[in-house]
């Protein structure tokens, strides 16, 4: 209990995905000049990164690591050989897949049961499946060796803290309506640097260890 | 009286449209509004009969802050000299450089008792980085407004004053340059000047150094302007004090030649180390009272942030910890250590990049607390947590803003519209 805790406050704030890696910048920059755009597209990452995170950990987990497949042979004596493959080295593409597959599968289910929700996020839908916050945070679970539980909370903190994240920058982009940025600093060049500072600030959790 | 008036105006077209000094126009309005009371008034259907303009503000503040600069200014030269003279006490070498040259040349000693040694000392230290920061910064101020045709305003004699007394006071005179200039530079400028940024442009600058330059702004050596002094600041104290001791480890810190003890009221009148201006809680709730009964800052920032950091302490002194003797630390002591007190009254307040509406300054004040509580406490990176606290708080401030608007919308709509 502590421990998945420790590991959702690390993923929200101290280790948050946008402001401390700097994953997922292009949609982060390009989709937060409105708050309601920036919440919608952050509980469709939210929701995203709960699912895959966890999906992606079972793949991991029966599939892909070395001997992850020693299972098969209690099914049938002649797949028993399958139990000394390691196939690690397809991490990426399995995982993307997951990630695309994923996201097919909930803008359906999101069709026809939310409807109204559908509409409200519309393009950034699809739009998540390239977003190298949500692969990201498939492979820091490999990376740290996460197991099942520890990886579904680690999708709801990562995705937490990029929607908190998108959310602030959508507060400030609205906020600097009234600013007077110099012509060549207009649009993405004052985004970059607002993000900047937005993460000079987060580096107020730099340093605590849990 | 006049005759400046006779010759600002005699100048005038020079600087006017037309004019071959034309592009320094900025440079003559700051003068001119500086010295005199702008004649004009608003062009448009409304206007508002009220002298509380940008200039009164930005004024009220620099008044308010008088109290804290002279103190401060004291209280440098008093560590100073109690260290030279507790040195002097055991015969430990003394390396003498400028400022003391300085001191010297005016017939002043190191007397410690001695109001006037101590008062003078402090300035010989505090004036260096008062000048270094108004003439980078302010020649970058002019600059901009020259290039980007605005108003050179009173906006920065606050933070041109605000920014060395949140410094140690022997900082590198060049660190001090560099990072005015990223403070007004990205901080302010960049985003059209005064009003318009989002962080506090002189918190900015120095989470710049900190950042940057850390050895020069943190640990132990730098907190009392003698060379070989090592002394750390109350949180630094207890950041590495046995949990077991608790508040005890104050009453004796140990010093290079000898041990000093801070009580509560050393740390409320501001006779300990730390940055120029922060030290004295007294000074700023001088302060405080100027900005709430002109109106100019946000009583309800101030209280909110109290509130935030009493309610966060209570909750870890009940949380408790083995290992941690920041845990143990009461609220009234948080309250009177480190800049804590000049963050919420000076920096915290600063309208531009605080909350907007009064139930967003609530939440913005509270969030102030909790996060300074939670980075001095849980954090040992940093034993100070102020800066980085108001910072976060700058962050949230906008999105505060939008949801507090967003509750009301719909609570009006509730309202008026039957569903």
């Amino acid at each position: 209990m502590q421990e998945n805790i420790n590991i959702f406050i690390t993923a929200v704030f101290i280790e948050n995905l946008a402001l401390a890696f700097f994953l997922g910048m292009c949609t982060f920059l390009a989709i937060s000049k409105d708050v309601k755009t920036a919440l919608g597209l952050g509980v469709a990452v939210i929701v995203i990164q709960a699912i895959t995170v966890p999906a992606n950990n079972l793949l991991y987990q029966f599939f892909l690591r070395d001997g992850a497949m020693a299972w098969a042979g209690r099914i049938h004596p002649s797949l028993s050989t399958l139990g000394n493959l390691d196939l690690s080295f397809l991490g990426f593409i399995s995982y993307i897949g997951v990630i695309a597959a994923m996201v097919q599968v909930l803008e359906m289910v999101l069709d026809r049961f939310f409807p109204p929700l559908y509409v409200a996020l519309g393009i950034f839908l699809p739009l998540i499946t390239v977003n190298c916050a949500i692969l990201g945070a498939s492979l820091f679970m490999v990376e740290r060796d996460y197991t099942f539980t520890n990886s579904c909370v680690y999708g709801l903190g990562a995705g937490v803290g990029w929607a908190l994240a998108i959310a602030a920058l959508a507060g400030i982009r609205e906020k600097m309506k009234y600013s007077d940025v110099p012509p060549p600093l207009r649009g993405l060049g004052i985004t970059f640097i607002t993000v900047g500072l937005m993460a000079m600030a987060f580096m107020a959790f730099g340093g605590i260890q849990l | 009286m006049q005759a400046l008036r006779d010759a600002l105006d005699r100048v005038h077209p020079h600087f006017a449209k037309g004019g071959k000094l034309q592009k320094l126009y900025p440079v003559y309005e700051a003068l001119d509004t500086f010295l005199y009371t702008p004649g004009e008034t608003t062009k448009g259907l409304t206007h508002v009969r009220d002298s509380i303009d940008l200039k009164r503000m930005m004024i009220t503040v620099v008044v308010a802050l008088i109290p804290c600069t002279l103190f401060g200014m004291w209280n440098v030269g008093y560590q100073a000299n109690t260290a030279i003279a507790e040195m002097a006490a055991v015969d430990a070498p003394f390396e003498f450089d400028w400022h003391h040259t300085v001191q010297a040349a005016l017939g002043l000693g190191h007397d410690p008792t001695n109001f006037i040694d101590n008062f003078v000392y402090g300035a010989i230290y505090f004036l260096p980085l008062y000048i270094v920061t108004m003439v980078v910064g302010g020649h970058i101020e002019m600059v901009f407004s020259i290039l980007r045709g605005h108003e050179i305003n009173e906006g920065f004699l606050v933070t041109g004053l605000l920014y060395p007394l949140i410094l140690p006071p022997d900082i590198p005179l060049w660190q001090v340059a560099l990072g005015i200039a990223f403070g007004v530079i990205v901080g302010k400028e960049i985003f059209g000047g005064t009003g318009r940024n989002f962080l506090n442009p002189a918190l900015t600058a120095r989470a710049f150094l900190y950042f940057a330059y850390s050895a020069q702004i943190s640990g132990d050596q730098i907190w009392t302007a003698v060379d070989g002094f090592a002394g750390a600041t109350p949180l630094g104290v207890m950041a590495v004090a046995d949990p077991a001791v608790g508040m005890d480890a104050l009453s004796s810190v140990a010093v290079p030649w000898g041990e000093r003890a801070v009580t509560l009221s050393s740390a409320f009148f501001g006779t300990i180390q730390g940055c120029v201006g922060e030290t004295s809680v007294l000074m700023c709730l001088i302060g405080a009272a100027i900005l709430i009964v002109t109106g100019v800052g946000s009583w309800r920032i101030m209280s909110a942030v109290v509130v935030g950091v009493i309610a966060t302490t209570l909750l870890l002194n009940a949380v408790g910890s083995d290992t941690n003797a920041m845990f143990t630390m009461p609220f009234h002591w948080h309250l009177a250590v480190g800049g804590l007190a000049f963050g919420i009254v000076f920096m915290a307040t600063d309208p531009v990049s605080a909350s907007m509406t009064n139930t967003g300054k609530w939440i913005y004040g509270i969030l102030i607390g909790f996060m300074t509580i939670l980075i001095r406490v849980v954090n040992p990176a940093f034993p100070e947590g102020v800066m980085l606290a108001i910072l976060f708080g700058n962050v949230f401030a906008p999105l505060i803003d939008y949801f507090v608007i967003q509750s009301n919308i719909r609570r009006r709509v509730a309202r008026y519209v039957p569903a």
